[in-house]
């Protein structure tokens, strides 16, 4: 017994395969290796907590230092400094609580990996994962290249560069593409995300290998940074643009149907939602 | 009539399962983040977590020949201050005996499997060739430092006391104790009465220095003349034969034209510049040549090996 509602309705959805299996599993894999890179990370810039622009350390002059020191009261404060100027970050930078005690640290024990103060085993998570890291993404880049989705995904058709204006117009207010244009990344969608796979994390890979004094004496990685210092700092600032992308990656995920996306990525299937379709004239896929 | 929700076979209800699972493996994901601290302690997370340094040696291995360089910087990138880290100054008695007159009772003992064993004072080294090189000197813990160091290279020290053929590794044994082992198991006390007869009165395992070639090593550790419980641990390295040949490795004796401060290893710091400072051992005062590592410290090659760090510093 059909009523006519529901069959408008269902009519209305339309599934797609929008994510193939190799495209899925890398994606997935990614999230664990860039959540434990960033956490492992964090322990070790702990373990020297400023960073310098150039090859060797400025230690009196840092572009950037997370310490902790005193108030003019005598209590605790926890600072962050960027380029001479002076931030307070109590109880999140440079001093947290550990144990229910406030302790000197850069980076809070919530966010590090190990929780504790423990650069050796957070170096051991960090290149485990790096290399983790590396050999998901150069699966994701083979796929994706041999198979067209890459382009598909990440470039932007014509119509779409000439759309730019209204699509940041219609992130700002939530408005998100429904029908046949939901069935391709919208532009702002793509470029971050050619963005991210094609410069930062590749960027992410090349300056922690300008880090490493064995692969210095192959290649001068530092150099196209200005140094190993300087590379660390990139490393750090990417960190931070990766962890951006992450959070309105995520809220975006939330905002424009969560149940569809995290179907999407998990099986492959996407919903279509169609716009003004007609009662009747159904195709049913 | 209530609507009645019949859906096109094709429309399996996927997704409200699938969102339950989602949350599921959401949930899984946060508590194993959790336990990641509970694995890394475990054998086989460890074995797991050493997976990467063992792919790093590998891959770096293949990549770098004995003429990959460590860059050399000019002098006019050198460092202002080059940050002492770890060791500042040595607490030994023995140590800072040989500091006062100027290091001139040096010698620098180098056995194991070697032909002819060395005794090396600083004028003999300083008699060997040399070599001079403005190096970035990058610590574990991020840092970077530019020193001009000017050595003998490790490979005509080998040379000239000539390997065994079983030789596989250089082991550093320093002047400088880190830390004092609980020293009560029997081995220790033994070892103790046979290296230092006569002091049996001591406090048990207070000193065991039967593998050190200095001769006031069973003299009390610390300045003050306090008494210690344990035997002290002092710094050990290692390398193998790979970097040890590597024309970049030395024995530096200056740093910056003037000798090498005390702070930064005086006499004698092994420069390996393809790795991180932990294995630029300080105050180098043995040279030992080992078939394997077993017998060195808690057998992972060095100090701070032993303590969980890559016995592969070269990332």
């Amino acid at each position: 017994m059909l009523s006519g509602p529901d069959i408008v309705e269902t009519v209305r959805r339309r599934w797609m395969f929008r994510h193939p299996l190799v495209i899925r599993l890398a994606h997935w894999i990614n999230v664990v290796c860039l959540a434990i890179l960033l956490m492992s990370g964090l322990q070790i810039f702990n373990a020297h907590p400023a960073l310098y622009w150039g090859a060797a350390s400025t230690f009196d002059k840092p572009f950037v230092a997370i310490t902790d020191d005193q108030r003019d009261d005598g209590t605790p404060r926890g600072i962050v400094t960027i380029a001479g100027h002076t931030f307070d970050t109590t109880g999140v930078l440079g001093l947290s609580n550990l144990n229910g005690q406030p302790a000197g640290r850069a980076f809070p024990s919530w966010s590090t990996l190990p929780a504790h103060q423990d650069l050796a085993t957070g170096r051991r998570w960090h290149f485990l994962f790096a290399w983790a890291f590396v050999i998901n993404g150069l699966i994701y880049l083979l796929y994706g290249i041999g198979t067209g989705q890459l382009r598909r995904r990440l470039i932007p058709d014509g119509d779409q560069m000439r759309g730019f204006g209204s699509s940041i117009r219609e992130h700002l207010t939530l408005h998100f593409p429904e029908g046949d244009e939901a069935k391709r990344y919208n532009v702002l969608q793509k470029l971050s995300y050619l963005v991210v796979v094609a410069v930062l994390l590749p960027l992410m890979l090349i300056t922690g290998l300008s880090m490493s004094p064995g692969v210095n004496a192959v290649i001068p990685l530092p150099d196209l940074f200005g140094g190993r210092q300087s590379a660390r700092t990139v490393h750090f600032i990417v960190t931070n643009l990766l962890v951006l992308f992450v959070i309105v990656h995520v809220l975006l995920v939330l905002l424009s149907g969560v149940a569809n996306n995290m179907r999407s990525m998990i099986t492959g299937w996407f919903v279509i939602e169609r716009k003004k379709l007609p009662a009747g004239s159904g195709e049913i896929p | 009539m209530t609507p009645c929700p019949v859906r096109p076979r094709l429309q399996i209800p996927r997704p409200q399962r699938r969102g339950f699972l989602t949350a599921a493996a959401g949930l899984l994901g946060v508590s194993a983040l959790g336990g990641c601290d509970r694995f890394a302690a475990s054998p086989t997370g460890q074995r797991a977590l050493k997976a990467g340094e063992n792919a790093n040696l590998f891959v770096q291995r293949l990549l770098l020949t004995p003429a990959s360089l460590a860059k050399e910087f000019p002098d006019s990138e050198i460092s202002p201050w080059f940050k002492p880290n770890g060791t500042i100054e040595p607490p030994d008695r023995a140590y800072k005996a040989l500091a006062a007159k100027g290091f001139e009772g040096f010698k620098l003992r180098v056995d194991g499997l070697v032909e002819r064993p060395q005794d090396l004072s600083l004028s003999d080294l300083r008699a060997l060739p040399a070599r001079t090189q403005t190096t970035r000197h990058d610590c574990v813990e991020g840092w970077s430092a530019i020193g001009k160091w000017t050595g003998v290279p490790l490979s005509e020290v080998l040379q000239r006391a000539g390997l065994k053929p079983n030789a596989r590794y250089i082991v550093f044994h320093c002047a400088d104790t880190m830390e004092y082992a609980a020293g009560s198991d029997d081995e220790a006390a033994e070892t103790e009465k046979t290296a230092a007869p006569g002091m049996e009165s001591r406090p048990e395992g207070a000193e065991n220095q039967a593998s050190d070639s200095q001769p006031a090593a069973a003299e009390a550790p610390t300045d003050e003349g306090e008494e210690v419980q344990g035997t002290p641990v002092r710094y050990y390295e290692s390398i193998d034969l790979t970097d040890a040949y590597h024309p970049q490795t030395i024995l530096a004796y200056d740093l910056n034209g003037q000798a090498l401060p005390v702070s930064n290893g005086a006499p004698l710091r092994l420069r390996v510049e393809r790795q991180l400072g932990y294995k630029q051992a300080k105050y180098v005062m043995r040279i030992e040549v080992t078939e394997g590592l077993k017998g060195i410290g808690d057998g992972n090659g060095g100090y701070w090996e032993d303590r969980g760090y890559e016995w592969y510093a070269g990332i």
